[in-house]
């Protein structure tokens, strides 16, 4: 049954030579996590459409296609090759990697007191293990998910973000990672740990950006733990390049009372998917995710929301909003876990999707499994094309027909991004959006 | 400044108005009357360039100009102004957003310069004060969230904000209590001017009481089937459409 592709092969193939050179690297502490989650990739595969978590999207062509591995000859860019990417007033923490790969010179981690870190995960694998081990691959579930899988036996670099207990990081911290063209096409295995202790809080802004055109495939997990009472806002910003391929995977462990925000915006690549796992382990936690999709032309963008509450008294609020153009094709597939024990729980979803196109195409589909019997869990979901009725109101203040359209649309997208707390990153949002809609200069100008 | 001649409107299959003939010059105030479902806010509407209903007879000059033949942002921008009944919802495009792009785009027509932001903001900050409006409301979305007074004291802020010369009120009084009325009605009473003409239409005749009209009209079934002064109001107050002449047993307004 498992679809065993000459890729495939290849990944394993890698492995062994992987595993031999990071054995030598002092990380022999992960090697029985790498070599189950490579047995495990070996044989899960990668899915296919015939799997019911996979059946509005076809991963064939990463599965088909042959990536090199990104290490061996880096690439060196300069601080000004990276300018167009900076978060104007934005103020805080930076690391960048390079296809995959941290770059120090390009990085600017600052020093955080009181034992709070920053750091590449390739470092924070030397140096702090001990904070580590308890938390990586525990989480997120290699056992289920080939992509993760994949990830967890290749994983060498990342963000690593600790705060301890009761710290508090108020400027947001930022990991941008950068493809630049290559010789041939490269896979990536970025690995974000996020750690945050009891009564701490931080925000993280995940980038993905392209410098070309080029085809590549970024397979990402970002595992994030929220301790007890701490808050936390995760930014994760898609604008891969146009042929990209980008699999990712956030999944959040909250503690009791934490609170958790995730945003997503996804503008780029050719086939996305975007897979949002909170797992609301601790009592009366609460989640928010927020979430919008921009496509055109033929991307394929996949949201794949898998919201547990396994505690009683907790809250989640799911708003994701689709903009579809051209020949695109967006997914939302939005599953609510109750469990047994969480009584009490309190779960809303929305789903508002504009199609902008005949060939445009979205695929939605709400799934709540309640095994708990006090809950309240709401869901909706909206298809269509613009008001017409509010198209209408805006023109008769005097506004033209196509800036009036290019407004209403903006304001769609807006509605995601209003619940963006980080002021810069809003306009910075705000802007990328903008120059995305097909009249957006209409919008900057009224 | 206004001259509906023999207008017949319909919508999908539906024919509501049947024959409308109206004429209004500047400095004047009317009032246009009838029963629920006679066809006020299609008239309002049709005037503000609403193409959901098609115009099948009649013509509609607006200072001499062919009216029909112009797009709704156009007749905007010429001067038209109609308040709706029911205020459409915008989220996400900020009432400051929304105001800025309509201002500018008429001042535009105008012939009048841009105004910046700073501008923009101090002529808001203006108006919002004669009408009692909350600044706060520049950072809300269009109308998202408003109670029904809101929503109405926004459209005549509005008016207000975008100065035209044409303005068509459509039950801008429906759902107000007496103190957000008195606030719609000094409002308006604020715009009239020589230059200006006002069409206030209504179901009740409450509302005439803080607007004195000119000139009353009676729509009934799409036809104006009376027209008169400012005690026509009064009249129909008391004895009810139904004994208005073509009117066929509607309710007498304010009573339901
Ligand atoms: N877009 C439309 N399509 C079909 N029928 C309509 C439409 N708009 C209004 N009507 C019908 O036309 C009649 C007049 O409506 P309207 O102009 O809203 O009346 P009023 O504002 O006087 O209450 C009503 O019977 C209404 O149902
Ligand atoms: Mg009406």
């Amino acid at each position: 049954m498992v679809a065993v592709t000459p890729a495939t092969d290849r990944y394993l193939e890698n492995f062994d030579r992987f595993a031999r050179v990071a054995a030598d690297s002092g990380q022999e502490w992960l090697r029985p996590v790498r070599q189950a989650a490579i047995a495990r990739f070996a044989e899960l595969g990668f899915p296919t459409i015939r799997d019911e978590d996979w059946r509005f999207t076809n991963v064939a062509p990463i599965a088909q296609a042959s990536f090199a591995r990104a290490n061996g000859s880096r690439t060196e860019l300069s601080p000004r090759d990276i300018d167009q990417f900076a978060v104007p007033g934005l103020v805080g923490p930076q690391l960048v990697f390079v296809n995959g790969r941290y770059a120090p010179r390009l990085s600017s981690p600052g020093s955080l007191s009181d034992g709070a870190t920053v750091s590449s995960l390739a470092q924070a694998f030397t140096d702090a293990r001990t904070v580590l081990e308890p938390h990586l691959a525990r989480y997120a579930d290699y056992a289920r998910d080939g992509f993760t899988a994949l990830n967890t036996a290749f994983m060498e670099d990342g963000g690593f973000v600790y705060v301890p207990r009761g710290r508090v990081i108020e400027a947001p911290i930022r990991l941008l990672y950068v493809s630049t063209e290559t010789a041939d096409p490269i896979v990536t295995h970025p690995r974000n740990v996020i750690v945050l202790e009891e009564d701490s809080q931080a925000v993280i802004v995940e980038e993905y950006v392209a410098l070309g055109a080029e085809v590549y495939f970024s397979n990402v997990v970002t595992e994030v733990v929220v301790g007890q009472n701490s808050v936390l806002s995760h930014y994760l910003i898609e604008r891969d390049s146009e042929q990209a391929f980008n699999v990712s995977t956030l999944r959040v462990q909250q503690g009791r009372s934490s609170n958790v925000a995730s945003h997503t915006v996804l503008l780029g690549g050719a086939l996305v998917r975007n897979n949002v796992h909170p797992v609301m382990a601790g009592e009366g936690s609460e989640c928010l995710i927020n979430g919008l999709f921009m496509a055109t032309g033929r991307q394929h963008m996949d949201n794949f929301m898998r919201v547990e509450h396994a505690s009683p008294h907790c809250d989640s609020r799911q708003f994701y909003n689709g903009i579809l153009d051209g020949r695109s094709h967006g997914v939302f597939s939005g599953r609510i876990i109750v469990h047994k024990d969480a009584q009490k729980t309190d779960a809303k979803q929305t789903n508002k999707n504009l199609l902008l196109s005949e060939e445009a195409q979205i695929d939605s589909k709400p799934q709540l499994e309640i095994y708990a019997d006090d809950v309240k869990c709401t869901h909706g979901a909206t298809i269509g094309q613009m008001d017409e009725g509010a198209i209408f109101y805006l023109r008769s203040r005097g506004i033209a027909e196509d800036a009036a359209r290019a407004l209403l649309l903006f304001g769609f997208a807006n509605e995601s991004l209003e619940r963006m707390k980080v002021g810069p990153i809003r306009k910075y949002l705000e802007a990328l959006v903008t120059q995305w809609l097909p009249q957006g200069k209409l919008v900057e100008e009224s | 400044m206004l001259e509906i001649k023999n207008l017949y409107v319909k919508a999908g299959n539906h024919e509501i108005l049947k024959g409308v003939h109206l004429k209004v010059n500047a400095g004047e105030v009317h009032s246009i009357m009838g029963p629920n479902g006679s066809g006020k806010s299609t008239l309002a509407q049709v005037l503000a360039g609403r193409e959901t209903y098609e115009v099948t007879r009649g013509e509609v000059l607006y200072e001499g100009k062919n009216l029909l033949e112009m797009a709704p942002e156009e007749r905007a921008c010429e001067g038209v102004f109609m308040a709706f009944q029911y205020p459409v919802e915008i989220p996400g495009v900020s009432s400051a957003q929304f105001l800025k792009a309509a201002l500018n785009a008429i001042r535009r027509a105008r012939g009048l310069e841009e105004l910046d932001a700073m501008e923009f903001l101090a002529l808001v900050k203006q108006k919002f004060k004669v009408l009692g409006v909350d600044e706060k409301l520049l950072h809300r979305s269009v109308n998202e969230g408003f109670s029904g007074g809101e929503k109405k004291r926004n459209e005549i802020f509005q008016m207000a904000l975008l100065e035209p010369r044409l303005c068509i009120l459509d039950e801008t009084d429906s759902g107000l209590d007496i103190d957000a009325l008195k606030i719609v009605a000094s409002g308006v009473n604020g715009l009239r001017s020589p230059g200006r003409a006002i069409l206030v239409i209504t179901h009740y005749q409450r509302l005439l009481n803080y607007i004195i009209p000119d000139y009353v009209h009676v729509l009934v079934e799409g036809r104006i089937v009376r027209s008169g002064g400012k005690e026509l109001a009064l009249e129909l107050e008391e004895k009810g459409y139904a004994l208005i002449e073509g009117g066929a047993g509607a309710a007498a307004p304010g009573r339901r």
